[in-house]
């Protein structure tokens, strides 16, 4: 008899004590392959959003002389983060804690694996009665903290100390990452809820937005109005470029863009249908609405370029690609086809503005983009995931009462859910810019963030590592 | 002697070299360039920075030539070069007091 531990995602602690390793019997779930061959193949997309991905498409954007800097701020920081939430990351965020910070059970991920048994322990998905191994659950959730925090460096390139950055995202991933992400995505999976009481238990204990009944579905707010606020906080703290305005500060490799972008959505389905943490129907879902979205985002961004300033260019075709991914991040399952279809035509023309309008209205040197494009586009997208969701245009709609088999799905209406959604933006807004502005500012009281003017002239590549990208 | 100086489009520079060796000329110094003249530069657009392209990708060739091969050598670039457009480019003629091949230390003509 196969012998494993079972333990859902995020039980109790002091449940998981009492009940102690519990022998399965030959009719309890165990994860589908399927499933777990999906997960796997997910994370590995994911990582290859950023590693090289996200480094490919930043690293394009800036002068040559700066892309190895680019390079090495996302392959270090995508590593960095990766051992950080192995350590504790994972544990305070997907334990149970309270509403905004988990516990430490999972420190060092201890207990996802028992060397004594060979077995390993078991977590929540959104079907009831369908576990997936919880070790897999940690590294897909890896790649995202990861890549969120990578995000943020596209604000504040081709100026910022090495070391100011790897201390930032330390302080950033700790205090904003980890409890956005308990907040919004921290539950006690569909088995722990099976009747009136324990769904009242359950929900006390989940994450703060998650008892709202905020729907993200893979990261518009966790994931991209986080790194875009903080990116632009960012961005004023550090102050513009040298030059900034006065020289010309054309991309070096648009090429490398266009291939980072592309990269990106191909790992993207990683991320959106991997959310699904099944192979199931709402994976499919997510995965045709990221590549429908996608498409009309780079329509319509380069159509607006066309009309409004006369050349629709490969720059603004492989933005649209990003603002159409970023916008349908949160509403990936939880849409329709119809929704896929109005948030992806919206947010080119939408990011579009961000980028130019917006930006010139904002005033900061937020050198890539992060805020017009993730924060804006995480924005919108969240915001439209509350409409989109309703079943009358086109929806799955949501799980109202997870104690039913299977939970009974209804929709609050267009005007509650919105409300709810826009909470979440606000709340997730104001908690990274308070945070990425303390973790700023301690960076620049200590080590201090920017490189020495004639270093930044120089380049970074050079100045601080060492070494040229291009030796011709 | 004459140091014969052209700043031409680089896509003529073939046309260019082949109308100099039909001429006479024994020799080019080709080098890539970039400048202004009457001919504007151009505007680039990356979202939302425009920068303005001042300075135009030319083709600097140098030859030096004998006085009697002079006009010949400069009407070959002209009518090589030539596209009738604004940007075809302009030719510069200077004293060429001194030249030594250094091979042989032959000086003078003999050495072009």
């Amino acid at each position: 008899m196969k012998i494993s531990i079972f333990k859902p995602l995020s039980l109790l602690v002091g449940l998981v004590a009492m009940l102690g390793p519990m022998l399965a019997f030959a009719d309890d779930p165990v994860p589908n392959k399927g499933d777990t061959a999906w997960m796997l193949t997910s994370t590995a997309l994911v990582l290859l959003m950023s590693v090289p991905a996200l480094g490919l498409f930043y690293g394009g954007l800036v002068r040559s002389k700066n892309m190895l800097s680019v390079l090495m701020q996302v392959f270090v920081g995508f590593s960095l983060i990766t051992v950080l939430w192995c350590v504790y990351g994972y544990s305070f965020a997907f334990t149970a804690g309270n509403p905004f910070f988990g516990g430490t059970d999972r420190l060092f991920l201890n207990g996802v694996f028992d060397a004594a048994t060979g077995a390993f322990a078991l977590g929540a998905t959104f079907s009831k009665a369908t576990p997936m191994y919880e070790i897999v659950f940690v590294a897909f959730q890896a790649t995202f903290a990861a890549i969120t925090c990578c995000l943020i460096l596209g604000s504040i390139v081709e100026r910022i100390k090495f070391s100011a950055v790897l201390v930032f995202l330390v302080i950033w991933f700790t205090f904003s990452y980890i409890p956005v992400a308990h907040m919004v995505w921290f539950w006690a999976g569909p088995d722990a809820y099976t009747d009136a009481a324990s769904a009242d238990a359950n929900n006390a204990m989940a994450g703060y937005l998650w008892q709202l009944g905020a729907l993200d579905f893979a990261g518009g707010t966790v994931v991209h109005i986080n790194a875009g606020v903080a990116g632009l906080v960012g961005a004023f703290i550090l102050g513009k470029r040298v030059g900034l305005g006065k020289e010309s500060m054309p991309p070096h490799s648009l090429v490398m863009t266009m291939i980072g972008a592309s990269l990106l959505w191909f790992g993207w389905f990683g991320f959106n249908a991997g959310s699904a943490l099944e192979a199931n129907g709402s994976a499919s879902l997510a995965f045709m609405n990221t590549y429908l979205a996608t498409a009309c985002a780079v329509l319509t961004w380069s159509l607006a370029e066309w009309v409004f300033k006369g050349k629709p260019s490969m720059l603004g075709a492989a933005s649209g690609a990003v603002a159409g991914l970023v916008a349908i991040t949160p509403a990936a399952g939880n849409v329709g086809i119809p929704g896929a279809f109005v948030i992806g035509l919206l947010v080119g023309p939408l990011c579009l503005w961000g980028c130019t309008g917006l930006k010139k209205l904002i005033g900061a040197d937020d050198s890539l983009d992060v805020f017009g494009v993730h924060a804006l586009g995480g924005i919108f997208g969240a915001l439209a995931t509350g409409i989109f969701n309703s079943p009358d245009l086109g929806g799955p709609g949501l799980v109202t009462d997870w104690t039913m088999n299977p939970p009974t799905v209804g929709y609050p209406g267009i005007g509650a859910q919105l409300w709810i959604q826009a909470q979440a933006v606000g709340i997730v807004f104001v908690w990274t810019a308070v945070v990425a502005f303390i973790a700023f500012y301690i960076v620049k009281l200590t080590i201090g963030l920017r490189v020495p003017e004639e270093q930044e002239r120089e380049g970074l590549d050079i100045s601080s590592h060492g070494e040229r990208a291009y030796t011709n | 002697m004459k140091l014969i100086t052209a700043v031409i489009k680089p896509f003529k520079l073939e046309d260019v070299r082949q109308a100099l060796a039909e001429a006479g000329v024994q020799g080019l110094t080709v080098t890539e360039v970039k400048g202004f003249g009457r001919q504007k530069g151009h505007t680039e657009l990356y979202r939302g920075a425009e920068y303005t392209v001042d300075f135009v990708p030319k083709t600097k060739i140098e030859a030096a030539v004998p006085d009697s091969l002079l006009d010949q050598a400069v009407e070959a670039i002209i009518s090589a070069a030539g596209t009738g457009s604004i940007g075809d480019g302009k030719v510069f003629v200077f004293d060429l007091v001194h030249a030594v091949r250094i091979r042989t230390g032959e000086t003078g003509d003999a050495a072009l």
